[in-house]
């Protein structure tokens, strides 16, 4: 059974200029130990998509408006309060884009990671609670002796891996890592991935890597998927999307778009217009607009998902392809 | 004669802990039509670096000259010109533009400032040159930068440094805080109006496939000083300095491969302020031996063209 499987869902924001449909039956599942990574640009819905798994929505703004998402056989959906902050930072746990933000500016860091056990492990004494902190600390490089310090003392990428050592020293089952290194440096960039993958082997935990570099993605995860809109577009194993044989228009797009350090191609080819206001979105394959593939059935009629073995495209192109 | 030069060029800040030194010993030359790319990480002095060129902070010691012509040390109304022929593309679409102004007034602005234009009408047909050539569309004329995405927002701010016609444009981080698509979109207009207008770049980031991609000559810097300046295809070729080779294996190339061995440096950018003699690399450098802190390492020419300022080449 998979650990977390997020069926048909549709989250809209209500706003004052009218409802955003940020999610469009999307459909998602993660099995135990598998680290997936999501792609796709901003606004995709990549970000709403964590924030509902962990029940984190902006209140009255933010809405569930169809679908489900069962994690571990229970319906997160139709949990009560308590029942959600028992699985939030226990048993799921999510690390932050931004370092500077996620921190509490007036505690010291070490009282931070404190607060999770504090919460979340009641029955551990105080000395075992400070030596798990202790431990956590070294595990991502930062020296145990710097906990008293408060976070504008450590630099960016200190700060993310305070971010994860927060995050997994409840050692959660699911982790769900946001752009963990987007506001960071190439070099560190490089020191976290390296520690997301020896963690991720250390622990066995499940991973969401939440990003829009799909230079990232191939480096951690297992599998990607790839989000457009509010949908899972495409979906398979790292081998399957990045083979290039077989993709969906705009993964095939995404890439063109990166500059390849082997070619010397001139110019680059981006893929053309932007994606479709959420607000406003067209009827049939929301990726038809910018399409080089477009027939007028793409116009009017959504896709399904047509999948070979582990890999799956949501695009009229490859219907009827499966059976190869 | 190149269009820009920098001659040893230095800007330190004053701290409370001591002197803070962001460019150190600089020295480059920028030719007409090409680009410059400046690579290295946060807190290395690019960005000041491409501020001290433009005269938006003073420099601390050495000069930078336009043409031939020395342009900061002097003071008084002989620099004035240049104002006009150097203008900068910020890095965040999203807070360099006046959220009060329109896209029309935000492309006037400086026409303004410089009194480049007379009339209303005139001024009108400019601002829509501007945005046809940046490849905005017509109907934006009067919204407002919340109005418009990110890419569109660089688009705007690119109409803006182009409106008084500059020879030479430093481009600091324009594609950093945009979405791969629209990056490789900017990406290409920024080309296309070099091969248009003939403009020299000093293009700074910390995106390595980017520079790669836009770039005739690099130059790596690390905590404010060049630790390799070469044209591009040898940087990418072979890198001989230590910290070049770290910041190129670190990119995280979309492909498939079978073991990465890459190298992942450790530690972190040390305290620029004070900084010790010797290399500044050397905390972080495998190849690190006494030699490396016992001297100042200069930049010296390995190659035609190629300098490195490493202990392993002395």
């Amino acid at each position: 059974m998979a650990l977390l499987e997020v069926k048909d869902l549709y989250v809209n924001y209500n706003t004052d200029e009218g409802v955003v449909h940020a999610l469009n039956g999307l459909n998602f599942s993660i099995e135990k130990g598998e680290c997936i990574g999501l792609v796709g640009e901003t606004g995709a819905g990549k970000t709403t998509l964590a924030l509902s798994i962990t029940q984190l929505l902006p209140k009255h703004v933010g809405e569930i408006v169809q679908g489900s998402i069962v994690y571990d056989g229970n319906d997160v959906l139709a949990m009560n309060k308590r029942e959600i902050q028992a699985m939030r930072g226990e048993k799921v746990s999510m690390i932050f884009q931004d370092p500077m933000d996620s921190l509490n500016p007036t505690k010291t860091v070490g009282h931070q990671l404190l607060e999770v056990l504090n919460l979340h492990f009641k029955e551990l004494s105080r000395k075992e609670k400070q030596e798990k902190v202790d431990q956590m600390f070294r595990l991502v490089g930062i020296p145990a002796e710097r906990q008293n310090e408060y976070p504008f003392q450590f630099s960016g990428g200190m700060k993310q891996r305070i971010g994860i050592a927060m995050a997994l020293i409840s050692r959660p089952e699911l982790l769900i890592a946001d752009e963990p290194t987007t506001a960071l440096d190439v070099t560190i960039q490089a020191q976290i991935l390296d520690l997301m993958r020896r963690l991720r082997d250390e622990f066995h935990s499940s991973m969401i890597l939440i990003t829009h570099d799909l230079g990232i993605v191939v480096d951690v995860c297992t599998k990607v998927a790839v989000i457009y809109c509010g949908q899972v577009i495409e979906f398979g194993t790292i081998e399957d999307v990045y083979a290039r044989r077989n993709n969906h228009p705009y993964t095939e797009g995404l890439f063109k778009c990166i500059p390849d350090l082997k070619s010397d191609a001139k110019r680059l080819t981006p893929i053309k217009g932007y994606m479709a206001d959420p607000a406003n979105l067209p009827k049939g394959c929301k990726f038809s607009n910018r399409c080089d593939y477009k027939s007028t059935r793409c116009e009017c009629e959504e896709p399904e998902f047509y999948e070979t073995g582990t890999h799956g495209i949501k695009c009229f192109r490859f219907e009827g392809q499966q059976e190869k | 004669m190149a269009l820009i030069e920098t001659n040893h060029l230095k800007k330190y800040f004053k701290t409370k802990s001591g002197l803070l030194h962001a460019v150190d010993d600089v020295t480059l030359k920028i030719e007409k039509n090409e680009t410059l790319g400046v690579v290295g990480e946060s807190g290395c002095g690019k960005s000041t670096l491409g501020r001290v060129i433009l005269g938006l902070l003073p420099a601390t010691e050495g000069d930078v000259t336009y043409d031939g012509e020395s342009i900061w040390t002097e003071k008084g109304k002989k620099k004035d010109f240049v104002y006009n022929e150097m203008q900068m593309i910020f890095q965040d679409p999203f807070s360099c533009l006046n959220p009060r102004l329109s896209i029309h007034d935000l492309i006037a602005e400086p026409m303004i400032v410089r009194k480049m234009v007379k009339d209303k009408k005139e001024m009108k047909q400019r601002v829509l040159e501007l945005m046809d050539l940046v490849g905005l569309s017509e109907r934006y004329v009067n919204a407002y930068p919340h109005e418009l995405d990110g890419g569109r927002r660089q688009r705007v701010g690119i109409a803006r440094a182009l409106a008084l016609n500059p020879k030479f444009i430093v481009c600091d981080e324009p594609v950093s805080a945009l979405d791969v698509s629209i990056q490789a979109q900017i990406l290409n207009l920024i080309m296309d109006l070099q091969d248009k207008k003939g403009l020299s770049y000093m293009f700074i980031t910390h995106n390595l496939c980017v520079v790669k991609h836009i770039s005739t000559n690099i130059m790596v810097m690390y905590m404010g000083q060049v630790v390799e300046y070469t044209s591009k295809e040898a940087l990418f070729e072979k890198q001989l300095h230590p910290y070049s080779e770290a910041l190129l294996s670190a990119i995280p190339l979309p492909e498939l491969r079978k073991s990465r061995d890459r190298i992942v440096l450790k530690g972190e950018v040390s305290n620029p302020i004070n900084p010790k003699p010797g290399c500044r690399f050397a905390p972080r450098c495998k190849y690190a031996t006494e030699k490396c802190t016992s001297q100042e390492i200069p930049l010296i020419e390995v190659e035609k063209g190629r300098k490195v300022a490493c202990a392993l080449y002395m």
